[in-house]
């Protein structure tokens, strides 16, 4: 049992958490401040991952044009992080004028789109299919970059990166939300007629909102494929209800809540896995297999989520006040 | 926020829900474990596999290596049976690699697959199929065995973009079928927006309870097919019940808002999903039920298809008929309206909203059971949550409330997905429903039948 604890603790600095943690600041900015219903980060995920991965194994420039591998990979960063601009403006232009719910839809339907375009045969080339895509052939670049550099090991030099970008986007965060953007864009969720009848753009708040938060999500999606290849199905809708209970678990609308809520996630999720892999080596559960015992874990996930949502909508960090649950 | 209820009872009610399913599903546990699978069960995490060059033909003596990102290296040699398998550490990052000088002369490992990268996390014991043939026989299609979800596939209709009018007619009567299956499980979904407000992100999973009842009672207990679908439409009811008397009724009273219990609803959805996984496992099964293949010239059929189809038929007109003529359908109608006058009228809304969920529930279930034969009797843990999105663009398209609109709405969305396929590669046939649903949000947001006063 302290095997599985201390396994647990490992998780809490992992880059998988950094990277939940930078997509639940990024949701945030969307729900917690702007009252935003995205129900597809995995999809701004996605866009990232695939964005930075394929530009990496197509183009890759440090192999055709010789560039350097920081070079090559800030563009490839930049190739991710544009593609999600694109979709968060395709995203918004028919949904924000709606009713909250309408983005929700139309969100996790793109999301999902993306997932499906992502693994389609026919895009084998380009994707990889539903094999998706290896690792060495887009970690070349942040390999290289670390050798010349710091030479971490692998691992080490990863959780370096992810913590180091988390910690930009919490000064972002923390800092535009004190700007008078940050003041409009709350005032919109409390009450966008009378953010309205100020004068202000209540749609093009929205959509900066939306971009911003999508943007994290992207760069979230790159760390969270740098330990692992890149597979469509690993973008799929409980990868954006896991960031969703991760936000909800840190607190919404507070600055440093959706990164204790992305660490508690993962420390819990995997304390849960091994208790009860430990109990089922113990026979709690007869003749299911260990696979299958672990799916308990992700019940845990759906009814914490909604324990939270209803016993402590403000999370373990917010404030109930400021709270965009009614719209 | 004023606490007017004893919060304990209904907290209670949700693991209570869970043991009632199990009990109602354990029958199915029991066949989804008698197969035994292929690991050893003591062995927290691990690569395993067979390696064989065709079915019959277990390959002995090949070496296949795992290697972890944190400095992990394991071996593993097949056994004469073909079986492998690799102890790992711990969850984590690995590459696993089959030495290709060690097969057999004349064979060769698909290029794509003698290398790649695996993250052990969700699933503890991670299956590793290489393809094996001579070399050069290999095509880009992907092996299924990876734990990808595995596309359900209709057997009708989905044989490639060739274009011919018996095709046509073909892809026609798929569309309408799947149109109208979708059409009975979404007017559950446009009856409770309409009456509570909420969008039950959990509804595919009533869809899925219905299949997997349905599996049950014919596959595991070995019922008759029509004592089997009163057993479903009765389970159904009283899952649509249990929903609102355990979880909703009880938030309606602690006024909690419409976001929070729809966030409520996919936490409920993340729940029975894995739930029917754990106890049903994470592959498809087939049900065991007689079906009769039926001809019209060029034309094959399924007898259970024109039967779903006539049923789903009399069940919309049923429900149509429900709506506008008797006094519990004007009172749902009413309710959907506004409810505060409904109540002031002297409508029991709470009741209304009851029976909307029953009904709902009913319908669902019935739909899975269509769902199922539709899809070649195969029944999965997520088939419902696979088709849920379909489901909200049908009554998004035919407009959020609206019991008609979703019946065009689901017939447009069926009629897309199977006609896409002359064009696109059938992977993609449920993006294009997705792409129409953000179209039609662009054009016309209240969709087709919608009334615009609820776009807001």
């Amino acid at each position: 049992m302290l095997d599985v604890l201390l396994g647990s603790l490992g998780e809490l600095i992992s880059p998988s958490s950094a990277a939940y943690a930078l997509a639940a600041i990024g949701l945030g900015i969307h729900f917690g401040y702007s009252g935003l219903l995205n129900f597809g980060q995995a999809g701004f995920m996605a866009i990232g991952a695939y964005g930075f991965a394929v530009f990496t194994s197509l183009v890759d420039p440090t192999a055709t044009w010789g560039w350097p591998p920081l070079l090559s990979l800030l563009a490839a960063t930049l190739v991710g992080v544009a593609a999600s601009v694109v979709f968060a403006l395709i995203l918004g232009i028919p949904t924000l004028r709606l009713r909250g719910d309408y983005l929700a839809i139309v969100t996790i339907a793109a999301a999902e789109i993306v997932r499906y375009v992502a693994r389609t045969q026919d895009l084998t080339d380009v994707t990889g299919g539903s094999q998706g895509i290896r690792g060495n052939q887009f970690k070349g670049d942040i390999q290289a970059v670390n050798d010349g550099f710091l030479d971490l090991p692998t691992g080490t030099w990863y959780t370096v990166v992810s913590w180091a970008l988390v910690v930009v986007a919490i000064v972002v965060v923390w800092g535009i939300m004190r700007s008078p953007w940050g003041r409009v864009v709350k005032g919109i969720r409390e009450d966008e007629d009378a953010v309205r009848s100020l004068g202000k753009n209540v749609y093009a708040y929205k959509m900066q909102a939306l971009v911003l938060g999508g943007v994290m999500g992207a760069v979230a999606g790159i760390l969270l494929v740098f330990p692992r290849s890149v597979q469509a199905d690993g973008f799929a809708t409980i990868l954006t209800f896991n960031v969703w209970t991760a936000l909800l678990l840190g607190g919404a609308a507070t600055v440093l809540g959706p990164v204790l809520g992305g660490v508690l996630f993962w420390f819990l999720l995997s304390f849960v896995r091994g208790v009860i892999g430990e109990l089922h080596t113990l026979g709690v559960f007869g003749s299911t297999t260990a696979t299958q015992a672990g799916q308990l874990a992700f019940v845990f996930v759906g009814l914490a989520l909604i324990a939270l949502v209803v016993f402590r909508p403000q999370g373990v960090m917010g404030n109930k006040k400021e709270l965009s649950f009614n719209v | 926020m004023e606490k007017t209820l004893r919060p304990a009872r209904w907290w209670l009610a949700i693991p209570a829900l869970l043991v009632a399913l199990g009990i109602a599903l354990s029958l199915g546990s029991t066949q989804a474990s008698a197969t035994p699978a292929p690991t050893d069960p003591t062995q927290a995490y691990q690569f395993q596999g067979i390696v064989r060059s065709d079915p019959q033909t277990p390959l002995a003596g090949v070496v296949i290596d795992a290697t972890g990102a944190d400095g992990f290296a394991g071996t593993a040699t097949t056994g004469d049976d073909g079986r492998w398998s690799i102890p790992l550490p711990g969850p984590g990052d690995y590459t696993v690699t089959i030495d290709e000088t060690t097969l057999p002369d004349g064979l060769a490992v698909n290029p794509e697959q003698v290398s790649r990268d695996f993250t052990i996390g969700t699933t503890s014991s991670q299956g590793v199929l290489f393809q094996i043939g001579e070399p050069g026989s290999f095509t880009a299609a992907p092996t299924p065995s990876e734990g990808g979800e595995a596309e359900e596939t209709p057997s009708a209709g989905s044989s490639g973009p060739s274009f011919s009018l018996p095709q046509l007619g073909q892809r026609l009567f798929t569309g309408l079928n799947f149109g109208l299956l979708l059409a009975l499980g979404a007017i559950g979904i446009t009856l409770i927006f309409g009456t509570t407000g909420v969008n039950n992100f959990a509804h595919g999973e009533m869809l899925t309870f219905g299949a997997l009842v349905f599996y049950t009672l014919t596959t595991s207990l070995g019922l008759p097919v029509w004592v089997s679908v009163l057993g479903v439409l009765l389970a159904s009811a009283a899952f649509g019940w249990l929903h609102d008397a355990a979880i909703f009724k009880p938030l309606r009273r602690r006024r909690v808002g419409l976001v929070q219990v729809l966030i409520v609803t996919i936490g409920l959805s993340i729940a029975l999903r894995y739930f029917f996984q754990f106890i049903f496992g994470g592959g498809a099964e087939t049900a065991q039920v007689a079906d009769t293949a039926v001809s019209f010239g060029a034309f094959n059929v399924r007898l259970s298809n024109i039967i779903g189809m006539v049923v789903c038929i009399v069940l919309l007109l049923g429900v149509a008929y429900f709506l506008t003529r008797t006094r519990l359908g004007k009172a749902t109608r009413a309710v959907s309206d506004n409810a505060s006058l409904a109540a002031a009228s002297g409508i029991d809304v709470d009741r209304v909203i009851r029976i909307v969920w029953v009904l709902a529930g009913t319908l669902t279930g019935l739909s899975g059971i269509l769902y199922t034969y539709f899809s070649g009797l195969s029944v999965r843990w997520d088939m419902g949550f696979t088709i849920l999105l379909l489901l909200f663009a049908s009554v998004t398209l035919g407009g959020l409330g609206s019991a008609f609109g979703a019946l065009i709405g689901a017939l447009i969305i069926g009629f897309a997905t199977e006609l896409s396929t002359f064009f696109l590669p059938p992977d993609l046939r449920f993006a294009v429903a997705l792409v129409i649903l953000i179209l039609v949000l662009l054009l016309r947001p209240q969709g087709v039948l919608g009334r615009k006063e609820r776009v807001g």
